[in-house]
Parts: C-alpha cells; structure tokens; sequence
C-alpha cells in the first residue's frame, strides 16, 4: 500500500507543476521584458526615452523618443472605445433584452465570426477598402492613418464589447425588472434605468477588456496605419507601440533592438495596468 | 391609454434608445456580412488547385500556398499535443487538487494575466525566449503558442470540471477508490467536452495568430516533412497573407488565403457549438 | 455480539463550527443501527467520518477516535481507500456513474486490482442478486446505468457498494429521494443484508428506524442524545428531549 500512496503522491506532483506552468511563464515573460527592457531605457536617458517627440532609430543621429508611439496608442484606442462602445453596448442591451430567442442565437453565431476574424484579414481589407475610402472622401493623399487605424481597432473590439457585457446583462435578476416594469416603466425605461445600472461592473470589464485589445492589436493596425513615426493627427500616418516593435524588429540589431525591447516593456507595463482594472471590475462583477 | 398619458420627453428617450439599438445592432450584422461577403467574393475565384497544391516558384513567377497549409498543420498540431496535457493537468490541479488558496490564487492570477498579454510581446519573448536557442522555426513559434493558449485550455477544461457531478466522486471515494484513479476514471471522461471546444478554439486561435509567429517561426515557403518541417523557418496561412499583402502586393494570394481562412473560422465556430450542444444532450439523459 | 466499530470522544470542527461533540457509541456487528436526529444535528457527519469521507471537506478538524476492529481509523498507517473498501458507503441520492450497469458495479474490484473477466462477471452477478436487482437488469448489463429508474439506480449503487465485499455498510438517507415502492423495496433488501453486513443509516424518517433498524441513535445538536436498542429507546426513551423528538413535538 505503500507503493499506491507513492504513486498518489507523483500524480499530485505532476498536477501541481502544470498548475504552476502559467505562474512560471509569466514570471519568465516578466523577467524577460525587464531584463532586455532596461538597458537601451538606461542609455537614452527615462525622460529622453519616453518624451521625445522624434524617434529615428536609423538615421545618422539616432534619436530614440518614442512619445509618438505612447500618444498614437493612447488616441487610437481611446478613438476606437469612442466608436465601438456606443455600438456595442447598445447591441449588447438589444440582443440581450428584447431579441427574439432566434434573432439572438444568429447575431450570436455571427459576433464569434467576428471575434474569429484573423487580424491580418481585417488589415487586409481594411488597407484594400477603407484606406482608399478615407482618401477619397477627405481628398488627402494617403488614407492611411491613425482614423483608419480607429476603425479598424473599432470593429475588432466589438466582439468583445457586446459578448461581455451580454453576459452581465444576461445575469441581471429577472425580479429587478419586474419590480421596475410593475411601476409602470415601460420595457426599454426599465433596461436601461434598471437593468443597465445592475450590470454596470460587467459592462465596464468590458470596456476595459476592449482597451486591452485595442492597444495590443499590431498586425491589423500595421496594414493600415501608414507607419510612419510623426506625432499623432488623425489624418496622419502614425505607428503605434506595437507596431514599431514589429515593423523594425527583423532588421535591428544592438542599440535600436534594445530600444525595441523598451518600447515593448512600456507596452506590458501598459497591459498590466489594463489587466489591473479588469480583474477588479471582473471581482465586483462576480460579487453583483 | 399609457401612451397617451405618456409625456413628450419620455416618448422621445424611449424612441431614441430603441433607434439607437437598432441602428446598432443592424451594423453590427452589416459589418459580419459585409467582411464574410467582400472577402469571399475577391478570395474564392483566385482560389486554384495549382494554388493549394504547389509551392511558391520563382522560375515559373507562380504563386502555391502548399507550404503554408502544411506549416500550419505541423504548428497546430505540435502546439497541441503540448498544450493539452499541460493546461488540462492545470485545471485538474485547480479544480481536484489544490487546497491551498494561495496558490490557486497566484495560478488564477497569472492565467488572466496570460490571456491578456498581446500576440505581438507573446512574439518578442518568444523570439528571446525560443528563437534565439534554437533558431527561427515552427517549433520556436510552436512553443510561444504554446504559452498564448494555455488559458484557453485551462478555461473551458475547469468550466467542464465543474460540471462533473460531485457524487461522481463521492461514489467513487466511497468504494475506496485513490484519488488519481478517481480522477482518471470517473471525473476526466466527464469533461471531453471541454477538451474538445479548447482544442477548437486553440485551433481557431493558432489560425489566425500572426504577430506572434513573424520572429518566432519566420517566414520561408518550403514543403516539408512534419520532423525537418517543425525544425525549420516557415510561415503559416495568417503569415503568408500578411507577406503576400504588405511586402508584395500580391493581394490576389492574399485573398484567396482570407477566403480560406474565413471558411475555416466558419467550420470552427460551427464544430464548437455543435460540440457543446452534442454533449448538453448526452448529459441531461 | 461483538461491537465492529467503536468511537470515542470523537469531535468535529467545520472551521470553527463544532459539528460533533464527543460523541462515544459502539456499533454492534451485523445488524441495523439507525441514526435519527433533526437535519443538521451531526448524524450524517458523523456517518461520514465511519469511513473517512469528511477528509474531502475541506477545514475539517477531527479529535478523539474510532476504531474499526480494534484499529484506530486515523492512524497514520491506516490506508484510508482500504478503509472505504471495508467500510462501504451509499448515498442519498442515487449516484450511478455514467457508465454500464455492468461497470459501474466492475468498478470497486477492479479499482482493488481484480481484472479476470470470468472472476469479474461472477462478482457482477453476485452483487446484483444480492441487491435484488439481477432480475431486472441481467439482460441489460452493458447499457448505460443512467437508463435506470431512481428505485434501480439506488439498488444498483447498493450492488456497486457490496461488489468491494464490504464488512460494514454506511447508508445516508438512502430512500429519501425514492418513491414510497421503491422505498419498502430497499428496506427489504436492508433487512435482508444484515445477515451478511453490518448497517448502519442515517435516516429522517422515524417509522423507517422502527421497522427496520435494531438499534438507534438520537443526534441532537451535534450531540449523541441517547443510544440503545430500537424498541427500548422508542418505548422507554431516557432522556427527555429523545422523548420529545419521537413524539414530535420538534423536528
């Protein structure tokens, strides 16, 4: 019996190292970052790293500033919350609320299509149709642009927007509604006075879950955004902080690839903030 | 009669709240027709059977997608095989094993915070990680992969657990079964249903993952065996359409790749809900 | 009559909650002892711990001990799943796994190393005639157990329980979620088993410990009230809360 006792105790080692993989990986991420992160940050200087407006990694003067790159994801995933969140939040309380059981089942299968989109698709069409769109209609000679990038970012939040807070206002208790439509609110009063109100930390999750997604897309944004280091316009061809770790990687070497791998601790150090905010809105949403 | 008494303000608030949910939900199904429809239509007609079955010539000037397809195949499968194991050990760990809430606290934390990290940091430490050991190639850009999914299987595998009757395992205990048989014969064949939909929707995932792949598996279209295939540089479907599309302009490849890419995610999202469906059946006999 | 098991001063905390208070009974071998007592006076908890299945919650405490022929179950040394082997245990509620009828009983020998098919089907055999359920199951041994009405579910896991050749038989509530048929139907078999196994039953349904049990206990607030032969204790009670408990006047 011995043996049997032996064995449950391998088994529950077992177990345990693959329950603590996610931990060590994360650690190994974090460990990563910093350790490459810091030298170039060193270098440049803090200030003269995260506030200069001028990033030229490959000229003869190399300037590394990447303010840029920090206010181009700042306003294009602020531009892209502005446009997706109305719309999906008030997909979200249709579907929801007032959809047909069949209406909602479609629109279902139809938002996980969207979530499933690869993001390289999305900048396909997106360079192919909207970026000629956008010159046309503002006659500017290069349509793309951060306004291209929001839009894109806009749509490829949606999913997350609408299947999140679907889920909390799904959980809304049917007696709050009843008690509302009992004083004489009519349906779409109590959704949105009661019913809204109930859900708000699972609506904000979703909000922030969207911001996560917005400011971490690179592939999509990369095809449409026109690349260029300039300070952000909304008409202007800007590049965000994930794309200018993609688009130099391949080609860096020393000083530039440390500053690479800065940019990219700045982006996680972002992410983690992000992460932050949504596991506490998650926790108070769980709590009701 | 209500409406009637109704003052103007409020009919007005109700009006516009109910156009707003219209307009919106009317684009958001406009934009999934709109992308489904748009991407067919350019992809399917340069969809060949030269295309599929050939790899790219520069003798010939012609284009063939057969390395990519193979390159993903050999990806998703190695990412698989060794991120099953691993995220269902994990969950099994959290849902049967641990007792201690500080370490399911600390896992619980990491596994959000894995899930939340972007493809593209995923693509950076990999390349250090990885790539840098061991070369640019697919079984570099598989082991990243491995770390992006691992949540995933680890979500729907506990959310499947969980549903495993706790009298399951009392009986079993009760006629003095150990704790790993009980895990191995009463609680993990009650959860397949879980393992099945986190290898879809890591599949699904690994499709259209490319950020994460550009430094770790790189970008070559060379027709391998599975074994010199994971060993070496390679791009994916998702790679490829993004080289086709940005570096060479050849937006006919890159459609036809959308296309297929669009049909897969389709099939995928479909086998998902099918499989779901299949085993709520089963279980409320 | 020799006693099979023995507790002594046995208590129980759930976190701080003391679920049982020094609880000290012994239990005859080879008959029907009947735990009675409102819900949550500790009965079942305390069946529970006979055979270690209160080690799965988490936040238990456990003090004082009990023996099982003579050996302390709590000993270190003590495989708790050879325990459980000895000390069988049947639910509440029916919990057949989702498997055949025929492995679900197949499972306890073979979870203790029997894996001859010829030696399998007789103890399969066996256990359902046992049971009193072979009749009506024999043609169907390798459809799903599932399939089964709740009455057969809960013979078929009794039978899954005797397969493990138990010495003692725990049984928590076990006709509590059955029809009143299937219900006298188990109580049958109950009364029948006792020439082979020891039982012991928590039971809320008085007239059940009359008819069938030989002795009963009376659990009041984690407290073991009062304890003796069925007829005596329902005839004569000594204490007077037994008295007013029987008698109905709280529960």
């Amino acid at each position: 019996m011995k043996k049997n006792k032996q064995l449950e105790n391998i088994v529950h080692g077992i177990f345990l190292i693959c329950g603590l993989i996610t931990v060590g990986c994360v650690l190994l991420i974090t460990i990563y970052l910093v350790i490459s992160g810091i030298p170039a940050i060193l270098e440049i200087g803090l200030v003269p790293f995260l506030f200069g407006e001028t990033w030229a990694s490959t000229a003869a003067q190399p300037a590394y500033g990447i303010l840029p790159f920090i206010l181009t994801s700042i306003y294009g995933t602020a531009g892209a919350i502005v446009l997706g969140v109305p719309v999906g939040f008030m997909t979200a309380v249709y579907l929801s609320k007032i959809a047909s059981a069949k209406v909602k089942s479609v629109m279902e299968a139809a938002i996980s299509l969207l979530a499933g989109i690869p993001s390289v698709v999305y900048g396909l069409v997106g360079m192919l149709v909207l970026v000629p769109a956008i010159r046309k209609a503002f006659n500017i000679p290069d349509g793309a642009s951060l306004f291209a990038a929001i839009i894109v970012l806009a749509i490829m939040i949606l999913p997350s927007i609408i299947k999140v807070s679907m889920t909390a206002l799904d959980a809304v208790p049917k007696e709050y509604e009843d008690g509302s439509l009992a004083l004489g609110a009519t349906p779409i009063e109590t959704y949105f006075r009661v019913s809204v109100p109930a859900a708000k930390s699972g609506i904000s999750a979703a909000v922030v879950l969207g911001v996560g997604r917005a400011i971490g897309e690179a592939m999509a944004v990369m095809m449409v955004s026109g690349n260029a280091p300039n300070m952000p316009g909304l008409f202007e061809s800007v590049r965000f902080l994930t794309t200018a770790v993609a688009s130099e990687m391949s080609y860096s070497s020393g000083l530039q690839q440390q500053a690479l791998f800065s940019i990219a601790l700045v982006l996680f150090l972002f992410i983690m903030l992000i992460n932050a905010t949504l596991n506490f809105f998650m926790k108070r949403s769980k709590e009701g | 009669m209500q409406t009637n008494t109704m003052k103007g303000k409020r009919k007005a608030y109700i009006a516009t709240m109910r156009i707003l949910m219209w307009v919106s939900t009317a684009l958001t199904a406009a934009l999934v027709v709109f992308l489904m429809g748009y991407v067919l239509y350019k992809g399917l007609p340069n969809i060949t059977w030269q295309l599929l079955s050939t790899k790219p010539s520069y003798l010939t000037e012609s284009i063939g997608i057969l390395p990519d397809i193979l390159n993903t195949v050999y990806i998703v499968l190695a990412t698989l095989v060794i991120v099953l194991p691993l995220g269902v050990g994990a969950a099994v760990y959290l849902t049967e094993y641990a007792a201690n809430k500080r370490i399911v606290g600390m896992i619980e934390y990491a596994t959000e915070t894995l899930s939340g990290i972007p493809s593209i940091i995923y693509g950076l430490v990999g390349m250090l990680l990885f790539s840098n050991n061991m070369g640019t190639c697919l079984m570099a850009g598989s082991l990243t992969l491995v770390i992006m999914n691992l949540p995933t299987i680890m979500r729907t595998t506990q959310e499947s657990l969980k549903t495993v009757p706790q009298s399951y395992r009392e009986g079993a205990f009760g006629l003095g079964a150990g704790k790993w048989r009980v895990i191995r014969t009463v609680v993990l064949p009650n959860c397949v249903d879980g393992v099945i939909t986190g290898c879809i929707l890591t599949v699904g995932r690994i499709l259209g993952e490319s950020a994460a792949l550009l430094f770790t598996a790189g970008f070559a279209h060379a027709v391998n065996g599975i074994v010199d295939g994971l060993a070496s540089p390679g791009a994916t479907l998702t790679v490829a359409l993004y080289v086709y599309a940005k570096e060479q302009g050849e937006f006919g490849v890159a459609f036809a790749i959308a296309a297929i890419l669009m049909i897969m995610t389709v099939l995928i999202n479909l086998s998902a809900t099918l499989v779901g469906k299949y085993y709520r059946n089963r279980r409320s006999i | 009559m020799s006693n099979i098991i023995t507790a002594k001063d046995l208590c129980l905390w759930y976190g701080q909650f003391k679920a049982l208070k020094s609880i000290s009974m012994d239990i005859p071998e080879k008959s029907i002892t009947a735990f009675i007592g409102p819900s949550g006076c500790g009965k079942s908890t305390f069946l529970k711990t006979l055979n270690r299945m209160n080690d799965l919650v988490p936040d238990v405490k456990i003090t004082g001990d009990v023996r099982f022929r003579e050996q302390n179950i709590f000993d270190s040394n003590v495989d708790v799943n050879e325990l459980r082997r000895d000390v069988g245990m049947v639910f509440q509620k029916p919990n057949p796994f989702p498997m055949s009828v025929y492995d679900n009983i197949a499972y306890g020998p073979r979870t203790h190393g029997v894996s001859s098919k010829s030696q399998l089907d007789d103890i399969v055999e066996q256990a359902l005639k046992d049971a009193a359920i072979w009749d009506e199951v024999k043609d169907r041994l390798k459809k799903n157990a599932l399939g089964l009405s709740g009455g057969q579910q809960q013979r078929l896991c009794i039978a899954r329980a005797l397969a493990v050749q138990p010495q003692v038989l725990l049984m928590d509530e076990p006709t509590s979620a059955l029809d009143p048929i299937s219900t006298s139907r188990i109580e049958e078999l109950v009364s029948d088993l006792k020439k082979k196994y020891t039982i012991v039953m928590v039971t809320h349904n008085m007239q059940q410990a009359v008819r069938i049990s030989d002795y009963t206990a009376f659990f009041l607030l984690g407290e073991l009230v009062e304890f003796g032969k069925t007829d005596e204790l329902f005839a004569q009670p000594t204490d007077k809360r037994t008295e007013d408990y029987i008698t109905g006047r709280f529960g």
